[in-house]
């Protein structure tokens, strides 16, 4: 039974890249229990499991998470949208493209992070600064991945459209769309990452809830145990995320070779 | 009826692609373009096709002049050009228009049955050989009934045994409608095979040379001795259009002349 063996094999793929974390975890408990180490700075497992079930249970978990996912989810919008908008105008119309792509390329090279005290300076630091910040990180990827894909378009597929005399409108539906999907969705998917990214920078520059505060404040108290809770909080709501979005589209590119499988 | 008066093609370098084509292809027949790379077979096959902008002459079918990509011209390419994205069925129903879901059904299963892909409806087009490609591209073609088929070395990439019942197929399926057929080959064996004449071209700038009639009854037998005939007649014309014949000093007419 071949789905047996793969079941089997994936089962122990899965056994053998827990071992080193679930090992490491066992032995620093350990170590703290026996009064090897005190733990103060890096607290065991079970305190920073009590932790984020106390976050948990008492609800401060959800409204941060909340918080940030609202932030992380209008970010993406926002700059997925400019980033599909620009990339389109940039790789449809050689006069934008003159004027526009190479300012883009130019910001692109400047680290994203370099905003902040502009962004802080300009917006102050309530939404505005956070959401825009996620925005200019999500748009990049995309704007990249959008023009990109437009412009190398098979040229071959495009003159069989124009065999059946397609109209603009359904040459655009027919050809140019499900053509550019695959990168579209390579840059949305990467854009979706670095708005996670960006996201804890928003929030380090001054927030009252959000993961990010959780950071800013366990940093500020002297709670590592917060720190870490938060952190493992990010790496879930960000793998969530990023699971979501490949399982929805999905089926979109199910006609392509190579198969989207590793998460 | 497909109609090629005085074509001509010169592009913005100044290169001279194509010049004075003239042609007629009679309703039902099949005309096998031939010869080396480089003499503009694909470019003339894209000038009728309304692909590109001929600089000089015009193209009609049935009377109309044809300037861009016409209904009632249907073109397959040298590759299979199948969308990736779309079952094998709606590739071969992409040309279909506003028909019902049941006609536009009807005719996608007729056309596969016919190149013999019944079953691979519902697969994608990566899961197919190149060879069941090619028929797909061929089935797409035929769908809409053109009039005038283009067929520009649509088998050149495939080995000589698919080649050989794609050769069937092709003819199968011109036998129902009986649409025009301009194929560009460099493969004598395949013109021989398939055309009614055999059009030799000649390069730079292209134009067209010799034409050989292949008066055989179909199907044709590729070991006859008429077949072996037809084809040392066209390799001879090839040749010619090779080493077109200058004019040699004849020391025996010189001779009879100065007698005189």
């Amino acid at each position: 039974m071949p789905s047996l063996r793969q079941g089997g094999q994936a089962g122990l793929a899965l056994a053998l890249a827990l071992a080193l974390p679930l090992a490491l975890a066992a032995g620093w408990e350990m170590a703290v229990d026996t009064g090897a180490a005190s733990g103060r700075l890096l607290p065991p497992p079970s305190r920073i499991g009590a932790t984020l079930w106390e976050l948990a249970a008492s609800g401060d978990l959800l409204v941060h998470v909340e918080a940030t996912l609202i932030r992380v989810g209008l970010g993406f919008l926002f700059g997925a949208a400019a980033g599909i908008l620009m990339g389109t105008a940039v790789a449809m119309l050689p006069l934008v493209r003159r004027i526009c792509d190479p300012s883009l390329q130019a910001l692109r090279a400047v680290p994203s992070l370099a905003w902040v005290p502009l962004f802080i300076l300009w917006f102050g630091i309530l939404e505005t600064p956070k959401i825009l910040l996620i925005a200019v990180g999500v748009f990049f990827p995309v704007y990249v991945g959008v023009s990109g894909a437009i412009a190398s378009v098979d040229r071959k597929l495009v003159e069989v459209g124009r065999i059946y005399r397609l109209s603009r409108g359904a040459m655009a539906r027919r050809i140019l769309l499900p053509a550019i999907l695959p990168a579209t969705l390579v840059g949305l998917r990467t854009g979706l990452g670095l708005g996670f990214l960006f996201v804890v920078a928003a929030e380090l520059m001054g927030a009252s809830e959000g993961l990010g505060y959780l950071l800013v404040d366990g940093q500020q108290l002297g709670k590592p145990d917060q720190i870490l809770a938060a952190i493992i909080a990010f790496a879930l709501a960000g793998k969530l995320a990023d699971t979501l979005f490949v399982v929805l589209t999905r089926p979109l590119t199910r006609w392509q070779d190579t198969v989207r499988e590793s998460l | 009826m497909l109609t090629v008066d005085a074509l001509s093609k010169t592009y913005a370098d100044g290169t001279q692609a194509l010049s004075g084509i003239g042609l007629s292809v009679a309703p039902g027949e099949i005309v096998a373009l031939i010869g080396g790379s480089g003499c503009g077979k694909t470019t003339l096959l894209r000038l009728i096709a309304g692909l590109d902008r001929a600089s000089d002459g015009t193209v009609t079918v049935d009377g109309e002049t044809v300037r861009e990509p016409h209904p009632r011209i249907g073109v397959v390419f040298q590759e299979p050009r199948l969308l990736p994205w779309l079952s094998v069925a709606d590739n071969v129903g992409f040309g279909l228009a506003g028909l019902a879901r049941s006609e536009y059904r009807a005719r996608v299963g007729r056309a596969l049955e016919r190149v013999g892909l019944a079953e691979h409806g519902g697969r994608w087009p990566r899961e197919l050989s190149g060879g069941q490609q090619q028929r797909v591209a061929i089935a797409r073609a035929f769908v809409p009934q053109p009039r005038v088929l283009l067929l520009d070395e649509p088998f050149s990439a495939l080995d000589a045994f698919t080649r050989r019942g794609l050769h069937a197929q092709l003819l199968d399926l011109w036998a129902e409608s009986k649409p025009t057929i301009l194929i560009v080959t460099h493969d004598v064996g395949e013109a021989v095979t398939l055309a009614d004449r055999v059009v030799v071209m000649r390069p730079r700038p292209g134009r067209l040379d010799e034409t050989v009639a292949i008066r055989l009854p179909r199907p044709r037998d590729p070991v006859s001795a008429r077949y072996e005939e037809a084809v040392r007649r066209v390799m001879a014309a090839l040749d010619r259009s090779l080493h077109p014949p200058v004019a040699r000093r004849d020391p025996a007419a010189e001779v009879r002349a100065g007698w005189w």
